[in-house]
């Protein structure tokens, strides 16, 4: 075996990892073996691999400092190939698996040796808070380059360049409770409510559940905590209505206790999912939980203490220590010192002397402690160090020694000699700040508890915290808390919870903790060594310091300038102890500073868990009509209008070759204006209107008159909002007395109803009239051409002789033997019957059609032709020519506009306001380019002096614009400022290209204007 | 059929008399996307009731109720989200808002139907609108239904919250449609036609999982 | 994420079926010739923007089509009734404001949504002013 495969930290016995299975990994390229059961982070120290990452600012060598999602400078990208690759993964958090390959996040060119480095240690005065204010701020076009090296060289990871092979999903939960955490106080909560019957959601972020229980050295029942985790988690897993999530993280709590988990299903197996019988599972899943009360477990987050030099590799969290001991069999160092404020810390010292390995010093900041556990390390000889603590770590990278004093915490000064006592790992423990972060972010404010040194969670009607997550550490009184909380959960509920006998636990003296934020150095604060608060961000104890000098006083304030909390790391680590810090700064207490907000996502979520199922052909829904299939096999190209997907044309093959749009379009326009053309027009929106007061309501709704039109008729209509402005558009027939079928624009379908059912609703509910969507039930075919009339004959058995069927009726019969409803109203100013048919009959109409259609020249056009046939007509469309802010009598419609109309119709009153009566409103005109080659940009900004300095006044913008085959030459139809007053005059449309055309403002029907040929 | 009931309202049967080619909805779909066998191994079933009669009732509860008593023998579900269900199973009545109803039986029966009811309802405010060309009905069967639906619906399908004899209108995918619990063993999914190509789809993907097959 | 008591499908849904419509109770002028360009104006284009309690027009869109008005605040997101249309709402910035000068806690409920959630409303609110 070679030295690189040895585990020199590895125990020989103990933790909770499979010895059988080994597992080997490659790390920054060298290639390492662990167990199953580990982290990376875990094995990384097994093997006794120091040095993990370059720190953000000063790129100084970082080493594992926790066990959990706590941790600030393991942050790794994953990933064997490109297409794998993922950043921003905690050592701590990922699992290992065999062949895994992960490189430090930020180690650009190398970790033990970099660029950054010397620019670090060259210029760290270059780089105080506030750095990216301070340093980058000018030239500011410089900054792009600035930040490409910045974010290089500060590693905040890379996407992959390759499509991710791996699918992810979503699955939406509804609870009756939501317990998140499964630690002693979670267990205790869920085994509570699942025994009361409600439906229980149980989520814990590691890979086993269970929390401190797994790495606990007190009993339950005498026997190990881990025991008793199992045996619930067994009863749990056996009931019906629990749901258990391991690998599963409460990343964000939204409103109405809608919570997301992030699953993650397979990252523990493998870089991509194994395919399973031809399927791929998804590599991870969001759980979108609607939960009806919320238990937050989410334990508590031990504080670092900060002294100098706190960041060399080999200063740990003491939790962390006794994690990597116990749980995993890794104890990583040989020679410990341990610094604490608490009690609780010293089982890091007790289970690193079980390791065999030695403890040098507990270093504890009180005076006389007297705890339990601190009487245990008396009894074993342990040389304690009262009233004192680690004033600085010496070492490169890696610690080699402590300077340990005396202190004053409340002078906030060293008082003793320094005594360097040579180590290699430091163990430090300011006390347990509780996991608020779920609870702030329903935007409750969290509350300063002096008896646990921490911020306590603010807590909205429905959550509930238990356990360490509001400051209740010891075990016993954890667990039994967890039953209370959940008793009043499901008396929320008004579920009756049934009594949980909780397992005995050997009583344990504990004493007092100090609160120490900041240790003092001989040195102030701004001339020693550098102490981190936030490890991940850079931040230092200086940093905080100046900020508040340069007046900064805020926290939300200090925070930003410093980067203290940011990013991924969310402040889990160093906030309370940077708020401490800036409190003192500013001769305030924690609670008068506050704590800053905690946001969403509490770790980093893959985007692919967010954009779930909902990728590739299934992002957004595609709506086709009925004859979908007969479009694509003619080689139809398509437009997307709204979610539907429409022919915009359709190209053929001449002499070997396809035709461009502009031929396709100019084919099926002469099509239409010489021959017959049909088009699929089952997009536009239909409703069907019934009920005595039908006509009444749309009088009140269109902008004209319905009292009058009679039973076999069709009107067009323009609606409105109530401001004056066009809404939709579109043709209502009358089909029986009561009885109307509306159509809207294809975009407005919806709108529309909703549109109908507001006022219905909410101001005239005395009208008796129903509104019911039949878009989807009609297809709709326009068959329109001189010889549109001949050809339907072929198939009808309506009578369509010109007096019996005329412009703007409607008849009932068959069309291919189906029934029909066939309508003659016209969208591009020739004969035209649009026939509806029940969609399910619509291919064999439309292929009956084309049966018959040979010999008239039947030609399929799209979207793109109907649009250059119903601009030469001067219909507008509406959406593209209006945009909300154009009246009826800016379209020049007057002749749609009932202004007598006894009921003050919706947008009447507004044509009125002084605004809507300016003469200088933008109206709808015809522009004819002087030159007929060019088709002008729809959009482009029309003004009436080409020669105006810049900037010009723009007076108005092409709205539609098109070549026309039939007037051979490009048309538009535009707004300008006072235009219908303007005909005959020049305007000029600067380009982008320097050009500047020239048109003359025409009326808007450019074919056809006295309408002879739609009413043949 | 009355005469003031025949100019009030356009009715007709819109299902031709002669044998002509329908297609459903799904037509497209199972042309491009196929339709994968349904094998020992499919924990969904997926298959598609076409060419139903579908209508839509608009109008008072109890007016609407004694009308459909007296025509198809079994009442109108008065509370919210309730689907009743003849004692064949063949026709169903689901309650979709105050003053809505969906009414399903098999294909052809609909214009009788509609015929017979307008008779009966006479003079009365309503609505009666004949929908079955706009929308299909799917069925989901299989132990593994309701996760697939968990997959797809914000909506709760936990049997306590969606018990037999339920149906909703609610979000679907980035779509809607109308999911009901005739029976304990079958989901149904009322899809609209121009969105069943997108569903059919995500139902495939969503439910691969499982090894879904689709009955012809 | 709202999940939303629809007062006609008498059950709470997902935000995803509901459109907001903007504020509740404006009621269109009956005699719209008779109004004034500014009376006009302030129908058309002028909305309330309070902090705290404020009745809301929405629509169960993906649903019952049905449209209703909620009582919510605008601070804590909570949702203190639904009403439907030509009901009027039960709890107001003015009965809660007069609750607290009478030193009641107890606040009346307002339709099914607000079964326990007025009454930590009310205390919301008493927070902001206290």
């Amino acid at each position: 075996m070679s030295k690189s495969l040895k585990q020199p930290n590895r125990l020989r016995e103990g933790g909770r990892i499979d010895r059988s299975r080994k597992l080997s990994f490659t790390f920054n390229g060298q290639r390492y073996q662990g167990h199953a059961g580990d982290t990376l982070a875990s094995a990384l120290l097994a093997n006794g691999v120091d040095i993990v990452n370059r720190s953000f600012k000063y790129s100084r060598p970082r080493g594992i400092v926790a066990a959990g999602a706590e941790e600030p400078n393991a942050l790794v990208q994953l990933g064997s190939s490109e297409a794998a690759q993922v950043p921003n993964v905690r050592a701590t958090q990922q699992a290992l698996f065999e062949g895994l390959v992960a490189r430090s996040t930020n180690g650009w060119p190398s970790v033990q040796r970099d660029l950054m480095g010397m620019v670090g240690k060259l210029s760290g005065s270059l780089m105080p808070p506030g750095f990216y204010y301070k340093t980058f701020m000018a030239p500011a076009s410089m900054w792009m380059t600035y930040e490409k090296y910045i974010r290089k060289g500060a590693g905040l990871g890379r996407s992959p360049m390759e499509p991710d092979p791996d699918i992810y999903d979503h699955l939406h939960q509804h609870c009756d409770l939501l317990v998140v955490g499964a630690g002693p106080a979670g267990l205790a909560a869920a085994l509570t409510a699942a025994r009361s019957g409600a439906r229980v959601i149980l989520c814990d972020e590691q890979e086993e559940m269970g929390g401190s229980l797994l790495d606990s050295r007190e009993l339950l029942d005498h026997q190990p905590a881990a025991q008793w985790a199992a045996r619930v988690l067994e009863e749990l897993a056996g009931l019906d209505n629990v749901t258990l999530l391991a690998r599963t993280t409460a990343n964000g709590y939204h409103d109405h206790h809608f919570v997301t988990l992030h699953e993650r299903r397979t990252e523990h197996l493998g870089e991509t999912a194994a395919v399973k019988g031809g399927y791929r599972p998804a590599r991870s899943r969001m759980h979108r939980v609607r939960a009806g009360q919320v238990i937050l477990a989410t334990g508590a987050h031990e504080r670092p203490l900060v002294y100098a030099n706190n960041d060399v590799p080999g200063n740990l969290l003491a939790g962390a220590v006794s994690t990597y001991i116990r749980r995993y069999g890794v104890v990583p160092g040989n020679k410990l010192v341990l610094s604490t404020s608490n009690d609780h810390a010293y089982r890091a010292a007790l289970d690193w002397q079980d390791a065999g390995r030695e403890v040098v010093a507990i270093v504890d900041a009180r005076l006389s402690p007297s705890g339990d556990l601190v009487e245990q390390a008396r009894e074993r000889g342990i040389r304690i160090i009262e009233g004192s603590a680690v004033l600085e770590a010496k070492g490169g990278s890696r610690v080699s020694a402590a300077r340990v004093a005396a202190i004053d915490i409340g002078a906030f000064k060293v008082t003793g000699q320094a005594e360097t006592l040579a180590c290699d790992t430091i163990a430090s423990s300011g006390g347990y700040s509780p996991v608020i972060h779920l609870a702030s972010h329903t935007g409750a404010r969290p509350t300063w508890n002096e008896e646990i040194l921490g911020f306590v969670p603010g807590l909205v009607k429905g959550v509930h915290a238990a356990g360490s997550a509001h400051g209740v550490h010891d075990l016993g009184e954890g667990l039994a808390d967890g039953v209370a909380v959940a008793a009043r959960a499901l008396e929320a509920l008004g579920v009756s919870a049934r009594a949980v006998e909780l397992p005995q636990v050997d009583a344990r003296r504990e004493g007092l903790a100090c609160a120490l934020y900041q240790v003092p150095h001989e040195k102030p604060t701004l001339r020693a060594p550098k102490q981190f608060v936030d490890l991940q961000n850079d931040v230092t104890a200086a940093a905080i310091e100046i900020a508040t000098r340069e007046g900064f006083e805020s926290i939300e304030h200090v925070k930003r300038y410093t980067a203290m909390g940011f990013g991924t790391d969310q402040g889990k680590l160093g906030n309370i102890n940077g708020m401490a810090i800036a409190a003192r700064c500013l001769g305030r207490s924690i609670p008068e500073v506050g704590t800053t907000v905690f946001r969403p996502n509490y770790t980093p979520v893959t985007f692919g868990a967010i954009a779930g199922r909902h990728c590739r052909e299934l992002f957004d829904p595609e709506r086709y009509t009925a004859l979908h299939q007969w479009h694509v096999e003619h080689g139809a190209e398509f437009e997307d209008v709204g979610q539907w997907k429409r022919p915009w044309y359709f190209p053929q093959t001449v002499n070997g070759k396809q035709e461009t749009m502009h031929e396709a379009v100019a084919r099926e326009c002469l099509a239409v204006r010489e021959k017959v053309g049909i088009l699929d027009a089952s997009t536009l929106g239909k409703i069907d209107i019934q009920g005595p007061d039908a006509r009444e309501f749309l009088n009140r709704v269109y902008t004209n008159k319905w009292l009058k039109l009679e039973v076999g008729r069709v009107r067009y209509g323009l609606m409105c909002k109530d401001d004056g402005m066009l809404m939709d558009d579109g043709t209502t027939s009358c089909l029986g007395e009561n009885h109307f079928l509306m159509t809207t624009t294809t975009g407005g379908a919806a709108g529309v109803l909703e549109w109908l059912e507001l006022w219905h609703q909410t101001e005239w509910p005395e009208l008796q009239v129903y509104f019911t969507s039949v878009t989807d039930h009609w297809a709709t075919m326009t068959v329109t051409g001189p010889e549109a009339r001949k050809l339907l004959a072929e198939v009808t058995d309506i009578d369509l002789a010109r007096d019996q069927f005329k412009f703007m009726d409607w008849r009932e019969g068959t069309v291919a033997g189906v029934p029909a409803r066939v309508f003659r109203i016209s969208f591009t100013g020739e004969l035209a019957y649009e026939i509806n048919v029940q969609a399910n009959y619509a291919m064999h109409v439309w292929k009956t059609l084309f049966e018959h259609g040979d010999k008239y020249g039947l030609t399929p056009y799209g979207t793109e032709t109907m649009h250059v046939l119903r601009a030469e007509k001067g219909f507008i469309i509406a959406g593209q020519d209006s945009d909300g802010s154009v009246t009826p009598e800016d379209l020049g419609m007057q002749w749609a506009v009932g202004y007598d109309k006894p009921f003050s119709w919706i947008g009447k009153r507004s044509l009125s306001r002084s605004d809507t009566r300016r003469s200088d409103r933008k109206q709808l005109v015809g522009l004819k380019p002087k030159d007929p080659t060019v088709v002008l940009e729809e959009g482009a900004q029309i003004v009436f002096d080409p020669e105006h300095a810049i900037p010009m006044p723009m007076v108005g913008h092409v709205t539609s614009s098109y070549y026309s085959p039939t007037l051979g030459g490009g048309f538009a139809l535009a707004v300008v400022k006072g235009g219908h007053q303007r005909m005959g005059e020049t305007v000029y449309l600067p380009m982008a290209d320097g050009k500047t055309h020239a048109a003359e403002i025409v009326g808007t029907i450019f074919y056809d204007p006295k309408g002879e040929r739609q009413n043949v | 059929m009355s005469d003031s009931t025949a100019t009030r309202a356009n009715v007709y049967d819109v299902r031709p008399a002669s044998e002509v080619p329908a297609e459903s909805p799904l037509a497209w779909s199972c042309h491009t996307s196929g339709r994968p066998s349904v094998s020992a191994n499919s924990r969904v079933v997926l298959r598609e009731r076409a060419m139903l009669g579908h209508l839509i009732l608009r109008g008072g509860a109890i007016v609407l109720d004694e009308a459909v008593r007296g025509v198809l023998g079994f009442g109108l579900p008065a509370r919210p989200n309730a689907l009743s269900l003849s004692d064949d199973g063949e026709r169903s009545i689901q309650w979709l808002s105050p003053d809505e109803w969906l009414v399903i039986v098999p294909g052809g029966e609909e214009f009788a139907l509609e015929q017979r009811l307008r008779e009966a309802l006479g003079d009365a405010h309503y609505a009666i609108v004949n929908v079955g060309g706009g929308q299909t009905l799917l069925e989901l069967e299989g132990d593994k239904a309701r996760e697939l639906l968990m997959k797809s619906t914000p909506y709760d399908v936990h049997p306590d919250a969606f018990p037999v004899g339920k149906g909703v209108t609610t979000v679907f995918a980035k779509s809607s449609l109308i999911l009901r619990r005739p029976d304990e063993a079958r989901w149904e999914l009322v899809v609209r036609r121009s969105f069943a190509d997108y569903l059919y789809r995500w139902l495939l993907d969503a439910g691969a999982e499982y090894a879904i097959g689709v009955e012809q | 994420m709202f999940h939303i008591y629809c007062p006609y499908c008498e059950e709470l849904r997902e935000e995803e079926e509901f459109h907001p419509k903007g504020q509740a109770h404006i009621e269109r002028p009956k005699d719209p010739e008779a109004c004034s360009d500014e009376e006009w104006g302030d129908y058309l284009f002028f909305r309330d923007n309070p902090r705290g309690i404020h009745h809301e027009l929405w629509v169960h869109a993906v649903g019952c089509r049905k449209f209703f008005n909620i009582t919510r605040n605008t601070v804590t997101y909570d949702i203190l009734e639904t009403y439907k249309m030509g009901e009027q709402p039960r709890v107001t910035a003015e009965s809660l404001a007069s609750q607290q000068t009478q030193g009641n806690v107890q606040v009346a409920s307002g339709g099914q949504q607000t079964v326990g959630a007025s009454s930590a409303a009310a205390e919301a609110i008493k927070g902001e002013q206290a």
